[in-house]
């Protein structure tokens, strides 16, 4: 334990101690270099301008602001604005560019799917998932299937106008009707034609439906959109029925629960929303990624 | 003035002051220590002329290297040796480092730690004495001083008297000199930043970047503070390395030394010559200070191995003048062990031995990292390929029912010359690739152009095309061949599929 006696000078180095003793081993008084006590005083007397400078003192209503009129939202504001400097020459070309030779264009591209992808991720994730992978009802943008077509052209509409935004006139529309819902058909028909629906693609009768009766429900209620062969419609947002990829999920509950209820997904017009720069770039992001015809 | 007392080994002194102190109480020791000023007197000799050497060397190498030339062909820089942050390059003569490459820097420290451990075994603290930038800018301005203000006695002399006419003008003229030549030392070093010879353009003209102002102006500070102001405070309170090096040291590794075989007892020339012609044991040492003279760190080298000592031989030169001049033989203070002096006080011969257990281990992995850097340097590849597979989605099925992964690929071409990289997968018999942005469309491989040090990144499609997918993972290689089909870079990932 530790006790305290007269300092004395240790024999075998000849280094007065300071008197503290731990278990018998005596410390040693190696005195510090006065410019280090200085340093520490400096030091103290330097804080004492952070005082003034940056805002310290709270007070009933506010706080001392301090000389610099720091805080850390205009210093936010001020690194934004700094980085939209950093960003002007890139979104000017980008802004000038036929949105057609983007991709032809390796500097452009990198500008447009930099600028792209994290306005993806600010305004389109919280629907299409963070990769653009979708979910049930809310389209995977990575593969090749488009209900409203996938060119250049056609996904900029899209994004500028909306689908099945009544706020904006010239919104992608095109409604299913629902069919059961409405009574337009019966349930023995819906089975049917749900049966026949999976067919289109390859998928096996699950429920024995006579598939004949379901193409001939097809050619009556569908087709007008469909298409005959269940090709769908780009112009309606009809989708494609013959292949692999499934919106709504391709089990019979599922399809015959779409026949019921009808109607399609929303998404928002971006047009007032987003600048035509950043539309541009979100444009060729989504394209890029995968399934841009 | 050096003591014996009982129950010490030969050779351990206790100074006057000490003793002293313990007689007046040892509890009237401050908390902190005064500064004492040290005033190195100027000296003549073999250190002394090894250390000028050293010193134009160093220095030399430091101020005139960001001057050196080196073509490296159209667009790139043609400096030898440049830190070019903007781009990311480390440029030394015919090496270019990238920044993924920064191992080199790191074996290089290894090196130079493994070195400066070699050199203490053999040699005690070289670096400290002769190479440590900080002796050796502090000997530039001890030389400034002497020049300005004299030698130690006058400086002595003129420091403890009024301040005079002549005093204000030699101090004006020694801080003026030490303020040029800490603004050259900060000047220096931002040339190894850009090109030299446009930035003293910019740098005359006002035109630098600020930030070339701001390091010029801190390292004109460190210099001033440090090697006019701090000097040995640096050694003594700063570096870690003199305790690193006391830690690293044994009794075999060479050391500034007093022979105290020899010195012991100290007595005047005179009487040592009176002793001897009676065959009676006399010391060489005639204590007439020199060695503590003109120590840059103010230490007394009879008392032994010490912590404030760098080696720099300096007392050896001051007593080597001393001993010509009373007629003894020279190295009463040398470069010598501990067991040597023992070896001698037994009748025994000196021994040296640089051949070492930690000797020849520093020396094995010096030559063992070096030689790995040299292989790994001259079997560099001079280009890249970084594959990071898509995180979500995994991947993606496709309208036909086929499958398709997506990767970020970067390439990088680390040749001074255009080339044309053509990459494939392999792994996936039948499977294409599309590079967004480069082709459309799927392909067994894609081409692309690839300029002069230069990096690309790009979107990476796999589709599985007419491939069987047996499990839903499956390795894959990809593969750079360049125009003659050699493979120059590949890396391996996986394709997912359901």
């Amino acid at each position: 334990m530790a006790t305290a006696s007269e300092p004395k000078v240790d024999a075998r180095t000849g280094t007065p101690t300071t008197g503290h003793e731990w278990d018998g081993i005596a410390e040693l008084n190696t005195p510090l270099p006065r410019w280090w006590l200085w340093t520490f005083y400096a030091c103290i007397i330097w804080s004492i301008g952070y005082w003034v400078v940056y805002p310290t003192w709270p007070g009933i209503t506010g706080f001392t602001e301090g000389l610099f009129n720091w805080n850390s939202r205009s210093a936010v504001v001020e690194d934004l604005n700094e980085l939209q400097t950093i960003r002007a020459p890139g979104a000017a070309k980008l802004a000038a560019a036929n949105i057609g030779d983007i991709e032809k264009n390796p500097e452009l591209l990198t500008i447009a799917t930099a600028t792209g992808k994290a306005a993806f991720a600010n305004n389109c994730a919280p629907c299409h998932g963070s990769g653009a992978q979708g979910a049930k009802g809310y389209p995977n943008l990575n593969d090749d299937d488009w209900l409203w077509g996938g060119t250049l052209a056609d996904i900029q509409q899209t994004l500028t106008h909306g689908i099945r935004w009544d706020a904006d006139k010239d919104t992608r529309a095109g409604d299913m009707p629902a069919f059961g819902a409405t009574g337009m058909l019966k349930a023995d028909e819906i089975a049917n034609v749900a049966q026949y629906v999976r067919s289109l693609s390859g998928l096996p009768n699950e429920t024995g439906a006579d598939l004949a009766k379901g193409k001939d429900v097809f050619a009556a209620n569908c087709a007008a959109c469909h298409g005959d062969a269940g090709k769908g419609n780009a112009e309606l947002g009809a989708p494609n029925l013959t292949d692999k990829i499934w919106l709504y999920g391709s089990d019979t509950a599922s399809i015959v629960n779409r026949i019921n209820v009808g109607g399609g997904g929303k998404m928002p017009a971006w047009g007032g929303r987003l600048d035509p720069t950043t539309i541009k770039a979100l444009t060729v992001f989504v394209h890029s990624l995968g399934g841009g015809k | 003035m050096g003591f014996q007392i009982d129950g010490m080994q030969a050779g351990e002194n206790i100074s006057p002051a000490i003793l002293v102190s313990e007689a007046a109480g040892a509890g009237d020791s401050p908390l902190y220590a005064a500064r004492r000023q040290i005033y190195p007197q100027k000296v003549s000799g073999t250190f002394r002329r090894i250390k000028w050497t050293l010193l134009v060397l160093t220095l030399g190498i430091y101020y005139a290297l960001p001057f050196l030339r080196w073509d490296r062909g159209p667009g790139e820089p043609s400096q030898a040796v440049l830190v070019d942050i903007e781009h990311s390059r480390f440029y030394f003569f015919f090496i270019e480092i990238w920044p993924q490459e920064v191992y080199y820097l790191t074996g290089l420290m290894i090196l130079a730690a493994l070195g400066l451990f070699l050199m203490n075994a053999l040699a005690g603290r070289v670096w400290c004495g002769y190479l440590c930038p900080q002796t050796v800018w502090t000997d530039l301005y001890l030389m400034i001083e002497r020049l300005a203000e004299g030698d130690r006695r006058e400086r002595m002399r003129k420091d403890a008297g009024p301040w005079t006419a002549q005093r204000i003008a030699e101090k004006t003229i020694k801080h003026s000199l030490w303020l040029a030549l800490a603004w050259w030392t900060g000047g220096a070093w931002v040339l190894y930043f850009n090109d030299a010879p446009t930035l003293v353009r910019q740098l005359a003209t006002f035109q630098a970047p600020a930030i070339a102002y701001i390091w010029i102006g801190i390292l004109t500070f460190t210099t001033y503070t440090l090697a006019g102001f701090m000097r040995e405070q640096v050694c003594l309170y700063m570096c870690p390395w003199p305790r690193i090096q006391a830690a690293l040291t044994d009794e075999n590794a060479l050391n500034v030394t007093y022979r105290y075989d020899r010195g012991e007892p100290r007595m005047s020339a005179k009487k040592s010559r009176a002793l001897r012609a009676r065959r009676e044991t006399a010391g060489d040492c005639v204590d007439c200070n020199q060695c503590v003279s003109v120590c840059p760190t103010g230490v007394d080298i009879r008392e032994g191995a010490n912590m404030g000592c760098i080696q720099c031989g300096l007392c050896i030169d001051a007593c080597d003048n001393v001993m010509r001049k009373i007629g003894r033989p020279e190295r009463l203070i040398a470069y010598d062990t501990d067991v040597n002096i023992k070896r001698r006080l037994e009748g025994k011969a000196n021994i040296f031995q640089p051949v070492r257990t930690r000797t020849v281990l520093y020396m094995v992995l010096i030559v063992a990292i070096g030689g790995l850097m040299a292989v790994k340097f001259a079997t560099r590849a001079d280009a890249s390929l970084a594959v990071i597979h898509d995180r979500n989605p995994l991947f993606v099925t496709l309208s036909n029912g086929g499958i398709r992964n997506a990767y970020t690929v970067r390439f990088a071409n680390m040749a001074a010359r255009t080339r044309h990289f053509t990459l494939a997968v392999q792994g996936l018999p039948g499977s294409k690739i599309e590079l967004v942005g480069e082709t459309t469309g799927e392909q067994a491989s894609e081409s692309l152009v690839m300029g002069a040090d230069q990096t690309r990144e790009a979107r990476l499609l796999v589709f599985s095309g007419e491939a069987r997918l047996d499990s839903n993972s499956t390795p894959l290689v990809f593969v750079v061949t360049d125009e003659a089909g050699k493979i120059i870079a590949s890396t391996k990932d996986f394709f997912r599929s359901p």
